[in-house]
């Protein structure tokens, strides 16, 4: 379906356009940012500067772009779609050769002001990139072979530029977030079924080739998968992040120590637990019943998003909303697996919680696009 | 490009069919994180609480403060001194190198100990106090805590330390303490979690070893909240130890100090005895040493200064040191000859000078012999030969067994350390030991205190106060505990015939006020305080025949080392005995000559509560006795020690 189909006519213009935003939506992500700001706030010790200031100024430009973004129709960021992964993918060449390295990895381009984290961005580049893709191509030709390569080398390309830095996590989270669009599209299952097997393979080789020359991930991925498999072999060591972890959230209990009472974090046991780790936080001072809300929280905002795709006659909107959020999802999903000791420890922030710029914003510019379709909508 | 409708709501469909499909998938792994949730925070929260509390609260022990140790009225012997050190901690100090540099300006600071500050530190958690120099002085405290704003990181802190008041006088007996070691570790069984603070100070010897239990208290605790690297974030909870009990010795200060002074810097003991309870008023070791240099830590040009004097000031010579008690030994040869009937009172034995046994002769110190002399008076001139023949008679295992009866050849059971059994030969003991049979030789090289008997000056006190009051008097040095006072043990009668007693009194009466006892030079003048006593002379070294011959070589002209021993052990009153007392010279010569003048100096000293008056001794050695107790450099009241008299 193309722009010229567009029966745009039926789109709202002007001030109506204010009526069609899903607020309740906003409105989630708002309670999802408060709760992180309480977070904050609670673990720099009731002190406001620290982190729970910059992040609230973060959220409200990353809001204001968003809103920017939701009201300007979604057929021209389609049209941008190229544009925004070309631009993206030369900052990830930017980073590879030129970037800042921090905590042992290259990923970002510090502008004095502001470090852009060009992984980040490119979640939401590939995924309108990709969309675009399948509402050009014709709906017969989406399980062709030659079709079906063009996506994977519009994945691949980046999630290897970002594995290089190296990002594990985002990289994971690119081709799982790029494999949903494909999957959503329409490609055929037995796609799917032999990438799967590819992988099961691909692993069995990473354990096979440990310890020789040809590893095929580094050793503190090696280190990291060792840890999750087993927390408690070093406990002061590789394993102390997980087990300290799993020892704030167990200690919370059914309602949690209370706010600001949190013995893990506030005498700094718990690593990262402004960043990666800030759910662990939220589960020692508010336990199970915070836990579960937040979760409650999050799967809102994914019915919100799967009901709008769903509604959506436009093929790209539809892509575009599943697409962000699977990404969404990866992001919830891989992080709480993380700090519960389900998963390895790779670097995924808890979205609109975790402390951070480029995640914050390019989840808000997301949901400014998640709106934006919303709003500008066949009806 | 146009696309048929039908196409486009096919694509439609099938995106809401595999878009419900994820959206299941998400379903079911969100239930899966759900179910991790309530494992985590409900089903092993128990687990996990408990660990979140292990993490978080950890348990300090607060040393307690050591008991205090007196004298017998209450005058400080060992107390605690507030000590002030000057630690620094990296995280505070930020340019460590910078800060240390400052301080050396304020404190001194070798090189050596600013490496070991900065290995330390290296060593060490950012926050872990490390100590830069301890024991500094008030000055030096009060200029750190002055310019503590240059100084970041820096702390002036306060500690407890022992103190002894009375550095030297009290160096054996009470001991010293110091910061318990590896080995003191290894051999407590179960030691008390306190001992593990750092620098912690335990007794090492003496008093302070053998009551450690009493002094050091126990401790406190405080519960602490700690971040992630151990730092203190608040208390949570606080006991307070209890300090150790404090100790009231039967010594007295004054007299320690005179005894002390008295004996100088000659390598002697004396040991002043309460007969009627036993109470050692004072016993003093010579020379001495300060126990405040080993609770500093000694250098190693003073501990081996101290290792290396042929004196041996590190010996507590009153209970360690065993010697032949030469003829204070023939108290024990006599009464045992009187309880076994071998003689009586009026028994007389013939003194050429010698004792021919077998064609070996036993000389009498005196060349020319006493003649015909009875108990009394072999016991006033210290006649060899009658006791040479009495022992025969007797023999040696009944000796022994008087010996035992008077507290020789046993351990007295004092709070202190190596006190030694001394030793009281009998046959079965030479068989054991050298598998050699018996020879009456030894018996009569014994009965005069020589060959294989040994005695520690706390035993020869022990027998002269038993001799004294016919009791088995028994030595005690703890007097109150905390205020309560240990009940002397009762003494006993020691089952002998006064008649017995009452001519070995007699004999040693005589020995110092009789016109020709041995030690009537060393008499006292008051008939109120006369002394009884006995003198002894023991040979370190064998006198051939050929320089019996020729003359034997006076003490005057052999080397120290060679020189005899010089003993002697008295009571006084003579008439009510009230207090005992021994006295050992090393090499000092004569007994009469060099320990009787001692003893005599010791007793006036406790009888008279006060520094002998002069008109007790002899009219003729007053003048003499003036001068030398005027010159005796003795502690002021206020506990301090006089300025040198330059000569």
């Amino acid at each position: 379906m193309s722009f010229l189909e567009y029966r745009v006519k039926f789109a709202p213009t002007g001030f109506a356009k204010v009526l069609y935003v899903n607020w309740s939506l906003y409105l989630l992500v708002c309670a999802c940012a408060t709760i992180g700001w309480l977070m904050l706030y609670s673990i720099s010790g009731g002190d406001m500067q620290q982190w729970a200031e910059p992040q609230m100024k973060r959220f409200g430009v990353g809001m204001v772009l968003s809103l920017a973004i939701c009201f300007t129709p979604i057929w021209f960021w389609r049209s941008m779609s190229a544009a925004a992964y070309i631009v993206t993918f030369v900052l990830l060449l930017v980073v590879h050769f030129f970037g800042a390295v921090g905590m042992g990895a290259q990923r970002w381009i510090d502008l004095g002001f502001i470090r852009i984290q060009p992984s980040e961005f490119m979640k939401v580049s590939l995924i309108m990139m990709l969309a675009t893709y399948y509402d050009w191509l014709e709906d017969r030709k989406v399980s062709r072979l030659i079709w079906v390569i063009v996506p994977v080398v519009l994945i691949i390309v980046p999630a290897v530029l970002v594995l290089m830095e190296p990002n594990l996590g985002t990289t994971l989270m690119l081709v799982i977030a790029g494999a949903s669009v494909m999957f959503a599209a329409g490609v055929s299952l037995w796609y799917f079924g032999g990438v799967l097997a590819l992988i099961g393979a691909g692993v069995a080789g990473i354990f096979f080739l440990r310890g020789t020359p040809w590893q095929l991930i580094h050793d503190y991925q090696y280190r990291r998968i060792d840890t999750f498999l087993d927390p408690s072999a070093d406990p002061l060591g590789a394993g102390y992040n997980i087990l300290q972890a799993k020892i704030a959230l167990g200690s919370g209990g059914m309602a949690g120590k209370g706010f600001m009472q949190g013995t893990q974090s506030r005498l700094n046991f718990l690593p990262e637990k402004h960043t990666d780790f800030i759910f662990t936080t939220l589960g020692e001072e508010f336990g199970f019943v915070g836990e579960i809300s937040l979760l409650t929280l999050y799967a809102a905002i994914l019915i919100f998003l799967f009901w709008a795709a769903m509604q959506n006659k436009d093929r790209f909107s539809s892509l575009l909303l599943i697409g962000i959020a699977a990404n969404f999802f990866l992001y919830l999903a891989v992080n709480l697996a993380m700090v519960m000791g389900m998963a390895p420890v790779v670097g995924v922030p808890l979205p609109f919680l975790s402390y951070g710029g480029s995640a914050t914003l390019v989840l808000l510019l997301a949901f400014g696009l998640v709106q934006s379709a919303i709003v500008h909508r066949l009806r | 490009m146009r696309r048929p409708v039908r196409d486009h709501e096919d694509s439609a469909r099938r995106i809401n069919r595999r878009a419900l499909f994820m959206g299941g998938c998400m379903a079911a792994t969100m239930a899966v994180l759900a179910g991790r949730m309530r494992y985590l925070g409900i089903d092993q929260s128990d687990t996990f609480s408990l660990l979140a509390e292990q993490n978080r609260v950890n348990i300090q022990l607060l040393p307690p403060a050591r008991g205090l140790i007196v004298d017998r009225n209450g005058k400080l012997i060992a107390g605690n001194e507030q000590t002030y050190r000057v630690v620094i901690t990296r995280e505070g100090a930020g340019d460590v190198n910078l800060v240390l540099n400052r301080l050396s300006h304020l404190i001194p600071l070798t090189e050596g100990d600013m490496a070991r500050v900065l290995k330390d530190i290296d060593r060490n958690a950012s926050f872990v106090p490390i100590p830069v120099a301890d024991r500094v002085t008030w000055e030096e405290f009060s200029r750190v805590s002055l310019n503590a704003p240059a100084l970041p990181g820096v702390t002036p802190d306060v500690g407890l330390s022992r103190l002894y008041p009375r550095d030297t006088d009290f160096a054996h007996v009470v001991g010293y303490v110091g910061p318990v070691s590896e080995k003191d570790l290894a051999e407590i069984e179960n030691p008390d979690p306190v001992l593990n603070i750092p620098k912690f100070q335990i007794g090492k010897i003496g008093v302070e070893k053998w009551e450690e239990d009493v002094l050091r208290g126990s401790a406190g605790n405080r519960k602490i909240e700690v971040n992630h690297v151990g730092r203190i974030m608040r208390e949570l909870d606080r006991t307070e130890g209890k300090s150790g009990a404090d100790l009231t010795l039967t010594l007295d200060a004054d007299v320690q100090n005179f005894l002390q002074v008295r004996l100088g810097d000659q390598s002697a003991a004396c040991i002043v005895m309460d007969v009627q309870n036993g109470d050692i008023i004072g016993a003093v070791s010579a020379p001495s040493f300060n126990p405040n240099l080993f609770v500093r830590g000694i250098s190693n040009a003073n501990y081996s200064a101290l290792m290396e004097d042929d004196h041996r000031p590190l010996a507590n010579k009153v209970v360690q040191g065993t010697y032949p008690p030469g003829s204070t030994f023939k108290v024990v040869t006599a009464l045992s000859a009187l309880a076994n009937g071998q003689i009586d009172v009026d028994t007389t034995v013939y003194c050429p000078g010698y004792l021919d046994f077998r064609g070996r002769k036993f000389h009498c110190w005196k060349s020319g012999g006493h003649g015909k002399v009875d108990l009394a008076r072999a016991l006033a001139e210290s006649c060899d030969v009658f006791f040479y023949d009495v022992a025969q008679r007797v023999g040696i295992d009944k000796i022994a067994d008087m010996g035992k009866t008077m507290g020789l050849g046993q351990r007295h059971d004092l709070p202190m350390s190596a006190i030694s059994e001394g030793n009281l030969p009998t046959k079965e003991w030479k068989q054991q030991r050298y598998k050699q049979d018996w020879r009456i030789g030894d018996t009569i090289n014994a009965s005069i205190g020589q060959g294989y008997v040994l005695a520690s000056p706390l035993q020869l006190a022990v027998m002269t106060a038993r001799v004294a009051t016919g009791r088995q008097v028994v030595p005690r040095l703890i007097k109150a505990v905390d205020g309560i006072e240990v009940p002397a043990a009762e003494a006993l009668p020691l089952g002998l015939e006064t008649s017995h007693l009452d001519s070995v009194r007699s004999g040693m009466t005589q020995v110092v006020n009789g016109q020709h006892g041995t030690s009537y030079a060393a008499r006292i003048d008051n008939d109120a305080m006369r002394m009884a006593g006995k003198s002894g002379t023991s040979q370190v070294r064998n006198i051939s025949a050929a320089e019996r011959e020729t003359g034997v070589v006076t003490n005057n002209d052999l080397p120290w080392k060679s020189r005899d021993h010089a003993l002697f052990v008295a009571y006084a009153p003579a008439d009510a005995p009230r207090y005992a007392v021994a006295v050992v010279v090393e090499h000092g010569g004569g007994g009469s000559s060099a320990a009787a003048p001692i003893t005599r100096d010791a007793l006036l000293r406790v009888m008279t509560g006060a520094l002998p008056d002069p008109m007790d001794y002899p009219e003729s050695q007053r003048a003499r006795i003036d001068t030398m107790l005027k010159e005796l450099r003795l502690r002021r009241p206020d506990g301090s020690q006089p300025p040198e008299i330059k000569a």
